[in-house]
């Protein structure tokens, strides 16, 4: 486990060094946010009643997931492993006594960890002091809080489990970006980056909710503001762990055959 | 003729140190050095001279070649190349002058190298005569025959050097800048270069510029040497005064570089 | 000048050529555009499902904006892509080369690269507007083709001059130039909807600081007939003054050049 933590460090402290991108992407993702709350308040003022959530938890919404992009977004890749499975330079990993699928697991997580803890927590203290209807709420109890950061690990864990079956798809392939971009655009499309689900119609919402995808960034940011409630909620938290469970498995069995492959060809 | 006088030319590069908490604090300030690259460099070369710039790595010779080709402004200090000012005339200079860098590529790296060479034609502004002409001269000398029509990403490295500088003769520069055009080629392509540039400087009176750490390059080539250590003029004569009796180049020049560290302050008074 | 044109010809020709060498990376990036495009697409037809009619315009209004915003966004990209990826251009020292050859640093630039890939998005753009005029009843006559016309002109010309800012302050910083990306892939994203969806105050922003509301909410609205005026058919045109600051920073720019490596 500890080379894992260290794994893990040496990418956090990679991530800190720049600096300039950190404030960068803050200025990018609290201009997004504004954006979207404009564009969503010229939409509740056409037709409030039609407006599928409470305009605040859809602000909160989305001053959280701009505050958290890092942790979810989709199609964020690792370089280093692209670079490795395509140069064939999965054979020099393995010269490690380390499995694969555990450090390619920490670097991802480091990666995202780094960079959403550079940017968070400017992004929801700014956003806490808006005033009304444009900043973020408290949430709506302590117990949604508690459950908020429980899903959310859920949800980054499930993020990357995603991100680790596509590696696993990568290595299967010659060419693989295609692919990788379909797949990575559908879930990002299907997990509510876009659109937050309930703007989806709702017959495709219905379905939408027991997809994977659901579990990733909609889970926690809808429970902190008490969008997703009671029986819905605990639904939804066992789907996510179901579905961490699956894709796991799934991620850990393509990377082992990739590993017996880089072994019998030489990488 | 080149000319530097007093050129000073000084970098800003960011500093960090290694670790987490450095890492952190360097978040929000930053730290700066000043690294002076060259710290007052006066020499002349004279028309069809081929001259060799020597010294250790991070020395100043990059950045003189680049002042004397008008990529980078000094800070101070006159430079005048045949009658231009590099950094202020670079439209007009830039005609007279052929640059290769033996590390970076010129070439278009997907289409054939004929293709790379009629965009200089037009790039060059050479008229089609000249550039039939020339064309065929530099692809008998440097035998490109067989490699014209290859895309410059299949060339092997003494390949494409070949092709890099008939690439930067098309348009018959005056002076001739050579960056490290040696490293990584073998034996073969190595000697056949130097015999080349011999003679382009002899029969064309091409002034060259060339900057190697490769002593056989400037056994083979050049007269004059001149060796720039820490943004300094070390020396400015010939290879004979490097020289020791009963040693390779190599160890003589690293007793060189040696003894001028030791003996800081005296530098300039150096042969 | 004829020179010039001639070069950036050859350019282009040349660049072409080498992207037909890597034809299996070319439709995915194709692909990958579409795919990008479908889904906010979809995410638009859904909030419209919902919300008919939002500030006055309708689904296929938007979409009508939306493929010209595309329209212009893609084909500034596709020629200026060299300066879009200047930072690459700096970092690798790819500059220097610029610098030896006797020709318009801007111009060299520009045919560095061409993004024919681009393309992709372009026809996206196309197909967005030619949906929305199909759909919408526009009385179309001579000012309202001319308007279409220069607001795609108008909208490259700008899209354009924001990649030109951000190439001149690579030479100052190759660090956090992301935040530029606010402008660019920013207004290509929440320019999908007409301007005047984020406020008032949002819009006059977008009057005076960076004309985008010149090239997209004015002529868009005189097109739509919500307004008439014999000058809304202009207005686009007036975004050209921004490449003026954009070219001169860039100038300014090349004096603070500090090559890289050795």
């Amino acid at each position: 486990m500890k080379k894992y933590l260290s794994f893990f460090r040496l990418r956090l402290q990679m991530g800190m060094q720049y600096r300039a991108a950190a404030f960068a992407g803050m200025a990018t993702q609290f201009f997004w946010g504004f954006m979207l709350i404009f564009a969503y308040h010229a939409f509740y003022e056409s037709n409030p009643s039609a407006f599928p959530m409470e305009f605040s938890a859809l602000v909160s919404y989305i001053w959280l997931q701009q505050a958290f992009l890092a942790l979810f977004i989709t199609w964020r890749f690792d370089n280093d492993i692209l670079a490795m499975i395509s140069d064939g330079g999965l054979a020099y990993e393995l010269a490690r006594p380390v499995s694969l699928y555990r450090m390619w697991f920490a670097k991802n997580l480091a990666m995202r960890l780094s960079e959403a803890a550079l940017r968070f927590a400017p992004v929801l203290l700014v956003a806490i002091l808006l005033p009304k209807p444009w900043g973020l709420s408290l949430p709506k109890s302590p117990l949604h809080f508690l459950l908020f950061l429980i899903t959310m690990v859920l949800g980054l864990l499930l993020t990357i489990a995603f991100l680790m079956i596509v590696y696993g798809l990568t290595t299967r392939m010659l060419t693989s970006y295609g692919i990788r971009i379909f797949l990575s655009s559908v879930m990002e499309f299907l997990s509510g980056q876009v659109i937050p689900l309930p703007f989806f119609p709702d017959r495709i919402r219905t379905v939408l909710e027991f997809l994977p995808s659901a579990g990733m960034q909609n889970v926690p940011l809808r429970i902190y503001s008490g969008d997703l409630t009671g029986e819905a909620m605990i639904r939804a938290i066992l789907l996510q762990l179901v579905w961490l469970s699956v894709f796991a498995a799934a991620g850990k069995l393509l990377l082992k055959s990739a590993e017996k492959r880089a072994v019998l060809q030489g990488g | 003729m080149i000319h530097m006088e007093n050129v000073v030319k000084t970098y800003k590069v960011a500093r960090r140190n290694a670790g987490a908490k450095a890492a952190f604090r360097a978040l929000f300030r930053r730290e700066y050095e000043l690294i002076r690259a060259l710290s007052g460099i006066s020499f002349t070369i004279e028309d069809g001279e081929m001259v060799a710039l020597l010294g250790p790595n991070g020395a100043g010779k990059s950045t003189t070649i680049k002042i004397l080709s008008g990529i980078l402004y000094p800070d101070s200090g006159r430079v005048e190349c045949n009658g231009f000012v590099p950094y202020k005339d670079r439209m007009r200079y830039t005609r007279e002058i052929g640059v290769v860098f033996g590390q970076r590529s010129q070439l278009f790296w997907d289409v054939p190298v004929a293709d790379s060479f009629e965009l200089l034609r037009d790039i060059y502004d050479i008229p089609e005569a000249d550039f039939r002409k020339n064309e065929a001269e530099l692809t008998e000398l440097l035998q490109l025959q067989e490699i014209l029509r290859t895309p410059a990403r299949q060339l092997s490295l003494g390949q494409r050097m070949r092709c890099e500088i008939a690439g930067s003769l098309l348009h018959s520069p005056k002076i001739l800048f050579l960056d490290e055009p040696t490293i990584g080629l073998d034996a073969v392509s190595k000697l056949a270069l130097r015999q080349f540039v011999k003679n382009l400087n002899e029969e064309k009176k091409t002034t060259v510029i060339l900057t190697t750490h490769d002593m056989q390059d400037v056994e083979a080539l050049s007269k004059r040497v001149i060796m720039i250590g820490k943004g300094k003029l070390l020396l400015d004569g010939t290879i004979d005064d490097i020289r020791k009796e009963g040693e390779s180049l190599d160890e003589s020049l690293v007793e060189f570089y040696e003894g001028i560290d030791g003996m800081t302050g005296k530098e300039e008074e150096q042969p | 000048m004829r020179h010039g044109f001639r070069l950036y010809r050859h350019y282009i020709a040349i660049n072409i050529r080498s992207a037909m060498q890597y034809k299996s990376s070319f439709f995915l990036t194709m692909l990958g555009q579409l795919l990008s495009t479908v889904s906010t697409l979809f995410g638009v037809v859904f909030m419209f499902q919902r919300f008919p009619v939002v500030k006055g315009f309708t689904l296929n209004d938007v979409i009508l904006c939306c493929g010209i915003v595309q329209m212009q966004f893609s084909l500034s990209e596709m020629w200026a892509r060299g300066f879009d990826s200047f930072a690459q251009i700096v970092r690798k020292g790819e500059y220097d080369r610029v610098l030896l050859r006797p020709r318009n640093e801007i111009l060299q630039v520009f045919g560095a690269k061409f993004e024919l890939s681009r393309i992709g998005r372009l026809i996206q753009g196309i197909l967005m507007l030619a949906y929305g005029i199909v759909r919408i009843r526009i009385r179309w006559d001579f000012m309202k083709i001319l308007t279409l016309f220069n607001m795609i002109f108008g909208g490259t010309a700008l899209f354009t001059g924001l990649c030109i800012v951000r190439a001149g302050l690579c030479f100052f910083t190759l660090e956090g130039l992301e935040f530029m990306n606010i402008f660019t892939d920013g207004a290509r994203e929440h320019g999908k909807y007409p301007l005047n969806i984020y406020g008032e105050k949002f819009l006059l922003f977008c009057t005076v600081a960076i004309p985008y509301a010149l090239v997209q909410y004015y002529p868009l609205i005189y097109i739509l007939g919500q307004r008439d005026g014999c000058g809304y058919p202009f207005l686009p045109l007036l975004s050209l003054w921004f490449l003026i600051p954009s070219l001169a920073l860039f100038r300014f720019g090349v004096r603070h050049y500090q090559s890289s490596g050795s």
